[in-house]
């Protein structure tokens, strides 16, 4: 999630978006990974459900109930690129805000 | 007792009970019959225990009972059993491929009563993530408190043993 986030960075979550559906393309995440759902993954949102995601040969329809995630340092990020759209129901809650370190404090957008 | 005692008793008894239901469990309402004849066989409603601790670690067997968010839509909970584990192969009823591979995080869920049920022949394997709670016993009414193990046997006839001999690998496909 570099440069918006660096390793042992803290931030401030909030999951009232999560459970009244109010997240939006660009909001930064913490989901379970569909990998392993012991850990814990923070990645943005890069496509709601119903959107269209384009690669290089092919265009996909994200489905009903999923969401697009990626790391915003999009050379070393495991994300949907590699395990595909992932169930809203993953999604634990949203970073708004970073409290640490303080010189880089401030709104996550 | 007084407004004030009682306020301040909520306040503290709120949390708590939010926080033991969300941690240990809490008794839920089966509707449907996905899971006939385990649950609701005759169509009257059984009333399970929900375990939400059993779930903490995503340590799962073939053959548990879960609740689950619908990978559809998160806000609908449907109980299906666990057919099969990440790596198995299932021989699907009703999916695109007819055979699938379960990727790693993932699992195979179907409910017992096979023609009538949503599940992973049609929304392919559902990440382990998605599950909220384990269901081994039956609550209400008390004549069905001896059913209180599920088989775990039901389902094995759909993985495919990986060493068989098998001449339709071709179709082998992940999802």
């Amino acid at each position: 999630m570099e440069p918006a986030i660096y390793e042992k960075d803290v931030l401030l979550i909030e999951n009232r978006s999560v459970i009244k559906e109010k997240l939006r393309k660009g909001d930064v995440v913490i989901v379970k990974s569909p990998k392993n759902p012991n850990v814990l993954l923070c990645k943005r949102i890069t496509a709601l459900s119903g959107d269209r995601i384009s690669g290089l040969f092919s265009s996909k329809t994200i489905p009903r109930g999923h969401v697009w995630i990626e790391g915003d340092n999009s050379r070393n990020s495991s994300d949907s690129r590699n395990f595909g759209p992932i169930p809203y129901g993953l999604i634990q809650s949203r970073a708004f805000y970073k409290i640490w370190p303080l010189n880089d404090r401030g709104y996550i957008d | 007792m007084t407004w004030r005692a009682i306020l301040t008793t909520s306040a503290v008894v709120a949390p708590i009970t939010a926080v033991s239901l969300d941690i240990f469990g809490y008794v839920a309402k089966v509707e449907g019959i996905s899971m006939q004849p385990t649950l609701n066989p005759t169509g009257e409603s059984d009333y399970i225990f929900l375990n939400r601790w059993a779930v903490r670690n995503y340590e799962f067997a073939r053959g548990d009972v879960v609740s689950l968010m619908c990978p559809n839509n998160p806000k609908q909970k449907i109980i299906k059993r666990i057919v099969a584990l990440e790596g198995d192969t299932v021989k699907t009823i009703s999916y695109k491929n007819r055979k699938v591979i379960i990727p790693k995080g993932h699992c195979w869920l179907e409910g017992d009563n096979r023609n009538h049920s949503l599940d992973s022949n049609y929304f392919g394997p559902v990440a382990l993530g998605l599950i909220t709670a384990k269901a081994k016993r039956i609550i209400w009414p008390p004549t069905r408190w001896k059913e209180i193990e599920f088989s775990n046997s039901i389902g094995s006839d759909r993985l495919k043993i990986p060493f068989a001999n098998d001449d339709d690998d071709d179709d082998e496909d992940n999802f």
